[in-house]
């Protein structure tokens, strides 16, 4: 029995441990404070949706051995050009959010190339080096914003030029497209089954990517570049495909959130993205050099639950310190990435 | 005053359980130069090691014996002791700052001073460097070795002999220098360096200084030592004034070992046939270049590659199988080969086995299973089956595949989705073997295949080696630092001297032509 324990305790990890009791903690907190325990059920899945294949945009960037992908920002600039261009089409429902997802492949492949071949230069340094990648294009953008021929009344400032700095979806009936597709109520929690189901499709068909043989190369590039060499796998090649998949991902992820979120946020907006989508993979268990779809799924559930809930629970606490909820957020997104950079050098002597 | 210098009595010395070195003795005269030779592995750097008081000694649980200097018995226990005691050292890697120059490298820390008006004030840290006073110091030091590199030059971008005479240099200014270890020195030298090396030495025994000389090339012994000291499996098993050695006798007791024929082998070679022909091939594998190597290997071979750590004979399959970069030609069953492509290598009919299993030949984390299918499933797209646009992994093809190989092969795992970091270097090594084979390769290239296995394992990787030419008819070039073993199972060994093959011997070759080979000493082709 108690090795049974352990052997659990093991496997899952002691900080996922302390993460999911802080989590059932909130729960129970929550129902304490007669806070509406469907409501917060609902939000949550909601925001596990949402946010969920952002979080699996940086599967195949650890996978192929770049390590956390901290330059996602540039996939959620793919995935944004996409939807404007979607909107200035005025194109409607899916065929807007399809239409979009369809003009940020182009765009994705080819920022993913060259990102992919940047990186494969700066070997051993990428996450640092694609954090202020992420942060430099972010910044250029900002001007893309503003120069980009893009006339739609909808999204131009009223006066001047460029593009505003949210754009509401709502008129183009893409707002809360899939939370809304077959989305049912039990007991007062609403399942919104579209996103969901669109999350579950995206993790399925990257797991069965992973299990063909440019993942499987992917894989062993990742795991062991010197190994992989030796079996005829070119490392370079691989890495930059796991660049372009992640970038991909990346764009699809932000046009999900979007939607469910009713609004395309520009300029500062991708700043800060990649840091929570890494803080959820990582907490759902991967390290910077393995991850997996489990991972993915444990940690967006666990992170964005916790967020969920916390918020209210802080708030009943501390009504007088208003930002409490993103006080906990930068705390824990924070502290689980430091803790996994931590771990980074121990992979190695197992 | 006694009459020995140094002293080493009965020094024992194990590793994790593992004895390397066993009741070694050693004494030095003032003003001699002791020689003290051995294959690699023979114990030579641990007792340096003992004698400097390196770290690496006392972490691993001390030594046993005990060490007198001037009749003294003392312990050392840091190398900043050892030097206080007058003991020296030569490194092999220099240790040397490349932007100062050669008068700062030898008088660093040991600086001459000047007071000053700061330093009066505020302590002796401040005071003024004599550059006049060092440079001529550094001077005479170099001087006396007839060195003519300018003390004010830096020594980045210096020769690496000059590098090395910096280092002598260093250690015969300190004044109370009165022994020096020479950690093969000339292993990086041009032959006029080394023989200015040689000079040096002499002239440094001649101020009364001792030295101890480590090094595996019989012909500087020759010139240079006074005694020489044999070693071998960590025990000693000879010493002899100069004048009582022949190079012969000395290349004997080197690597002199019963070799046991452990396996009755019919021989099976067509001497007409040529698998692997290799002309004039360069690798660039840093530590194991490879120079301008040519050999010929016979269709159903088993042909052993030896030779000395450092010269070049990993490089050799590393570099037909595309690892490292090569120039040359490599002709296979009669076709050229494209180097520097391992994918075209594989696709040639060769497999390899890694020297480095666990950076190169496995993924320790993934199943045993995965290790064994992934290489071919990359290259010949077997194991995979059709799934609309997408290929997907043919889960049931790789079980029945890696359960036939396990049994095969007798993998001891608990099944083939178990890890292969959780097995032992024996089974690890069986992996290896089991991607191999899936490649069916008819060419199998491998290296050092029983390193870090225990004995009994050893054995069992020689026979499936062995079995797999006898059924299979492979040709199998093996890459050994264990020449006992290359004796045991081969048709014919080359050794490897220099980036280049020696001399090619029989397999009952008598241990002087071994040792002599391997010591670079003459350049003959046997049978």
């Amino acid at each position: 029995m108690q090795n049974i324990f352990k052997d659990f305790v093991r496997n899952f990890g002691i900080p996922r441990l302390i993460i999911l009791g802080f989590f059932l903690l909130l729960c129970v907190m929550a129902v304490f404070l007669g806070l509406d325990f469907a409501e917060l059920m609902s939000s949550s899945l909601v925001r596990i949706g949402m946010n969920g294949i952002l979080v699996l945009a940086i599967l195949p960037s650890i996978v192929c051995g770049t390590g956390p992908n901290f330059g996602l920002s540039l996939g959620i600039l793919c995935g944004l050009l996409g939807g404007l261009i979607a909107m200035e089409l005025t194109l409607n429902g899916f065929t807007n959010f399809f239409a979009a997802i369809a003009f940020s492949i182009p765009l994705s492949v080819l920022v993913g190339y060259g990102y992919g071949l940047l990186l494969n230069k700066v070997k051993g340094s990428e996450m640092m080096f694609a954090i202020f990648v992420g942060w430099s294009v972010v910044s250029v953008m900002k001007i893309g914003w503003l120069v980009l021929p893009f006339n739609s009344p909808e999204m131009a400032w009223p006066i001047g030029r460029g593009v505003r700095v949210t754009i509401a979806l709502l008129n183009r009936e893409v707002s809360q497209l899939l939370n809304n597709l077959w989305a049912f109520n039990v007991g007062g929690v609403i399942i919104p089954t579209g996103l969901l189901l669109f999350f579950v499709i995206c993790c399925f068909i990257l797991w069965l990517f992973m299990r063909s043989k440019t993942g499987m190369a992917m894989y062993a590039a990742g795991d062991n570049p010197r190994f992989a060499r030796a079996a005829g796998i070119n490392v370079d090649r691989q890495r930059i495909i796991g660049t372009i998949v992640s970038t991909f991902i990346g764009a699809v992820g932000i046009l999900v959130y979007a939607q469910s979120f009713g609004f395309y946020q520009l300029y500062d907006g991708p700043m800060m993205m990649p840091f929570i989508a890494i803080a959820a993979i990582l907490i759902g268990g991967a390290s910077i050099r393995k991850a997996s779809i489990t991972n993915v799924i444990v940690g967006t559930f666990l992170f964005f639950g916790i967020l969920v809930v916390a918020m209210p629970v802080a708030n009943a606490f501390a009504a007088d310190i208003a930002s409490m909820a993103e006080i906990t957020r930068q705390i824990i997104q924070n502290g689980i990435i430091l803790y996994a950079l931590m771990q980074a050098g121990k992979g190695d002597a197992a | 005053m006694a009459e020995y210098l140094l002293e080493m009595d009965n020094i024992c010395k194990s590793y994790y359980g593992t004895k390397v070195l066993t009741d070694v003795k050693l004494a030095l005269k003032p003003g001699e130069i002791h020689a003290i030779i051995g294959e690699n592995g023979a114990g030579k750097s641990t007792l340096m090691n003992i004698l400097f008081g390196m770290p690496v000694i006392h972490s691993t649980g001390g030594c046993e014996g005990e060490i007198f200097i001037d009749g003294q018995p003392v312990e050392i226990k840091s190398p900043l002791q050892a030097m206080d005691l007058g003991i020296g050292m030569v490194h092999q890697e220099f240790m040397l700052l490349p932007n100062y120059t050669v008068t700062e490298n030898i008088k660093l820390n040991r600086e001459t001073r000047k007071e000053n008006l700061v330093s009066r004030l505020f302590g002796k840290n401040l005071e003024t460097l004599d550059y006049k006073s060092m440079n001529a110091d550094a001077r005479k030091a170099l001087d006396s070795l007839d060195i003519g590199i300018e003390e004010y030059t830096r020594v980045a971008g210096l020769p690496v002999g000059y590098m090395q005479f910096t280092e002598i240099a260093r250690e015969i200014d300190k004044s109370n220098t009165r022994m020096m270890v020479f950690d093969e020195p000339t292993a990086v030298l041009t032959e006029s360096e080394a023989s200015n090396l040689l000079d040096a030495m002499r002239k440094i025994a001649e101020r009364g200084i001792a030295i101890l000389f480590i090094t595996h090339r019989l012909d500087e012994v020759m010139e240079v030592a006074d005694y020489i000291t044999v070693l071998r499996d960590g025990r000693l098993v000879g010493t002899m004034r100069k004048e009582d050695a022949t190079i012969y006798g000395l290349a004997e007791l080197m690597v002199g070992r019963k070799v046991e024929k452990l396996f009755n082998r019919k021989s099976r070679v067509n001497f007409e046939d040529v698998a692997v022909r290799i002309k004039n091939l360069t690798v660039n594998m840093p530590g194991e270049r490879v120079r301008g190597l040519t050999l010929d290997v016979y269709r159903g071979e088993i042909f052993g590659i030896g030779g000395l750590a450092g010269q070049g004979k990993i490089g050799v399959a590393n570099g037909v199988m595309g690892l490292y970069p090569s120039q040359g030609s490599v002709v296979i069953n009669n076709d050229d080969l494209t180097l520097n492509d391992p994918r075209e290598s594989m696709k040639r009919g060769m497999a390899f086995l890694s020297e480095d299993r666990r950076g190169v030949g496995l993924l320790l984390d993934s199943s045993v299973e995965l290790n064994i299918v992934i290489t071919t499933m990359q290259n010949k797209g077997l194991f995979m089956k059709k799934l609309g646009p997408l290929t997907q992994i043919d889960g049931s093809k790789v079980r029945e595949h890696s359960q036939k190989l396990i049994k095969d092969l007798d993998i001891r795992c608990t099944g083939p989705t178990q890890p292969v970091k959780r097995l032992s270097g024996g089974n690890q090594q069986k992996v290896c073997i089991a991607r191999a084979l899936t490649l069916k390769p008819d060419i199998l290239f491998v290296s050092e295949p029983t390193r870090g296995i225990d004995i009994g394992a050893k054995q069992r990787v020689l026979e499936t080696l062995l079995r797999l030419n006898e059924e299979m008819g492979m040709t199998i070039i093996i890459t050994s630092s264990e020449l006992a073993e290359l004796r045991s199972i081969c048709d014919r060994i080359a050794i490897v001297s220099g980036g280049k093959v020696a001399g090619i011997l029989q397999p009952d070759a008598s241990d002087v032509d071994f040792g002599l080979l391997m010591a670079g000493q003459i350049d003959r082709k046997g049978a």
